[in-house]
């Protein structure tokens, strides 16, 4: 007998709701977190879109650990000397049954963690798990642990161990690792009063706001955003590695970049930092997922780099949860059948098929390429912002300039080739239309 | 860039971060490798500033404040020059408002 019925590898989203699923089910499931805590390890972009926990825990909004409700949503394109947003607010995502949240991570995934051990999971903080144990045949049967004597056996292994995922590269579930799938984000916590906050960035209560910035990143590939908490912002940029790699700004630096722009510094200043934070982004979506399953394990979460980055779309907390719930299903039907080798677990795939996490990427596997384009990273921006400024300056004596005449110039001016622009065009159209 | 941002130093920066650090470093350096690499990306890439070039050509690293974000072994060209693992368990970088 295995010690346990299944053992879940990271307490984030994914491996928390995982271990919540099989708990439910009266299985026995250890949890494992190498940090003091679950979600001491974790930061991200900023917000949680929820919608999937309906299916986990009912009204989970009036117990989640939220900082504000989303309300506003704003897109920003940034040259050095302009900015243009398009900004969206909804009061319906201020109510229940809400939108998106942001969140401090720590306590989000405490949170659902607890949920899980709530519902008989048993959670193993400050172990790391070190490598899958494996038998005769390669099946995957448990985990090697830090801890003395820290052996542990399961039915299946749900790897949920986060973007540098271990296990899975170990057990050869990564075909290869490109540097160029991989962003950095990097974070600061800046602390500002509530009312301060809300002035700025015209909220009330607990409603706050999304911005997600193309440009400001000093020449490197990738983006910027600033997000409301309670009594502070999180800003940050995403930094597409070779890029960083291959020129001379540190990260903090292109942060302070960020920060020194006109159309952020009013948002931002005096306010002081209060938590400075770094992680990896599995960036490229289905182009870069390992397989999924394998006999006894199953991969979820970053560790499946379930993560969407669309420039438009920036997704991961859903993708996590969602991905972590399926795989326990699956590994749970696959225990109540007595097979659990790849394909007893197949139903893993299926329901990944099924619903948003592998359809959304699956539509969108042209996008995260197309967003961290050179073209959308580095011309777009101004192209649009010129044609803006070109629309909205005043020029007089000269009459108004026709959109097309002004397109036409700035096309031209920023060596733009319309062919590029119209190949650009159609991959977009495919993706998000 | 229209306003100048009075940034904090490097050090106070690093000193919001808690980090729990274990005996054993976690991140290992062959400066064999290091010595004949051109390209140096894990020092401008780390965001922990964790990797500092020598004058004889060489890279100190240390591992005490990393966010284990696994930047420096992706960026790095040299084949095994960065070895790097997770901390104990316990230890290592600890968030608190991400």
């Amino acid at each position: 007998m295995p010690d346990f019925d299944v053992i879940v590898v990271g307490a984030g989203p994914a491996g928390s709701c995982a271990a919540l699923t099989i708990a439910r089910t009266g299985k026995s499931v250890a949890l494992i977190e190498r940090g003091p805590f679950p979600g001491s390890k974790n930061m991200y972009g900023g917000v949680v879109y929820p919608r999937i926990l309906d299916a986990l825990i009912p009204e989970w909004w009036n117990e989640m650990p939220v900082q504000r409700w989303v309300t506003r949503r704003s897109t920003m394109l940034l040259t050095d000397t302009q900015s243009l947003s398009i900004d969206f607010r909804s009061d319906a995502w201020g109510d229940a049954p809400y939108n998106g949240a942001t969140a401090f991570r720590p306590d989000f995934d405490n949170w659902l963690a607890n949920k899980a051990v709530e519902a008989g999971a048993t959670l193993v903080c400050s172990t790391t798990v070190t490598g899958l144990i494996t038998n005769a045949n390669g099946a995957v049967i448990g985990i090697h642990t830090d801890r003395p004597d820290g052996d542990l056996t399961a039915s299946v292994v749900i790897a949920c161990d986060g973007v540098n995922s271990f296990l899975a590269k170990e057990h050869g579930m990564y075909p290869h690792t490109d540097a160029a799938h991989f962003t950095l984000g990097v974070k600061e916590t800046i602390t500002l009063s509530k009312d301060i906050i809300d002035e700025r960035f015209a909220v009330r209560g607990n409603q706050g706001v999304d911005i997600e910035i193309l440009g400001g990143t000093s020449g490197v590939n990738g983006g910027g955003f600033i997000y409301t908490n309670l009594d502070s912002l999180s800003v940050g940029v995403v930094l597409k590695l070779p890029k960083l790699a291959a020129q001379s700004k540190r990260p903090e630096e292109i942060i302070a970049g960020l920060k020194s722009h006109s159309a952020i510094a009013p948002l931002v200043e005096g306010g002081t930092v209060s938590e400075y934070s770094a992680h990896l982004i599995p960036e490229a979506g289905l182009k870069m997922m390992p397989t999924l399953l394998d006999d006894g394990l199953l991969v979820a979460g970053d560790a499946a780099a379930m993560c969407l980055a669309a420039g438009i779309w920036l997704e991961g907390v859903n993708f996590a949860m969602a991905s972590g719930m399926y795989a326990a299903q699956a590994a749970c039907e696959a225990i109540e059948k007595g097979n659990t080798s790849a394909k007893g677990l197949s139903l893993y795939k299926k329901l990944l098929e099924d619903t948003f996490v592998l359809r959304d990427h699956r539509k969108l596997r042209r996008a995260p390429q197309l967003v961290l384009s050179d073209r959308v990273q580095h011309m777009y921006p101004a192209l649009i912002t010129s044609v803006v400024q070109g629309m909205f300056h005043v020029n007089n004596p000269l009459p108004k300039p026709g959109l097309r005449k002004i397109l036409k110039d700035e096309r031209r001016r920023l060596g733009i080739r319309t062919i590029d622009l119209a190949k650009d065009a159609i991959t977009g159209f495919r993706s998000f239309g | 860039m229209s306003l100048q941002w009075p940034d904090i130093s490097f050090q106070d920066r690093m000193a919001t971060a808690e980090f729990r650090v274990h005996e054993r470093a976690h991140i290992v350096v062959n400066s064999d490798s290091c010595n004949g690499c051109t390209t140096r990306a894990c020092v401008v890439a780390c965001p922990a500033n964790l990797f500092i070039p020598t004058s004889d050509g060489g890279i100190v690293f240390n591992y005490e404040q990393c966010f284990e974000c696994g930047t420096c072994y992706m960026v790095c060209n040299e084949e095994g020059a960065i070895s790097w693992t997770y901390p104990e368990g316990g230890h290592g970088i600890v968030f608190h408002h991400t």
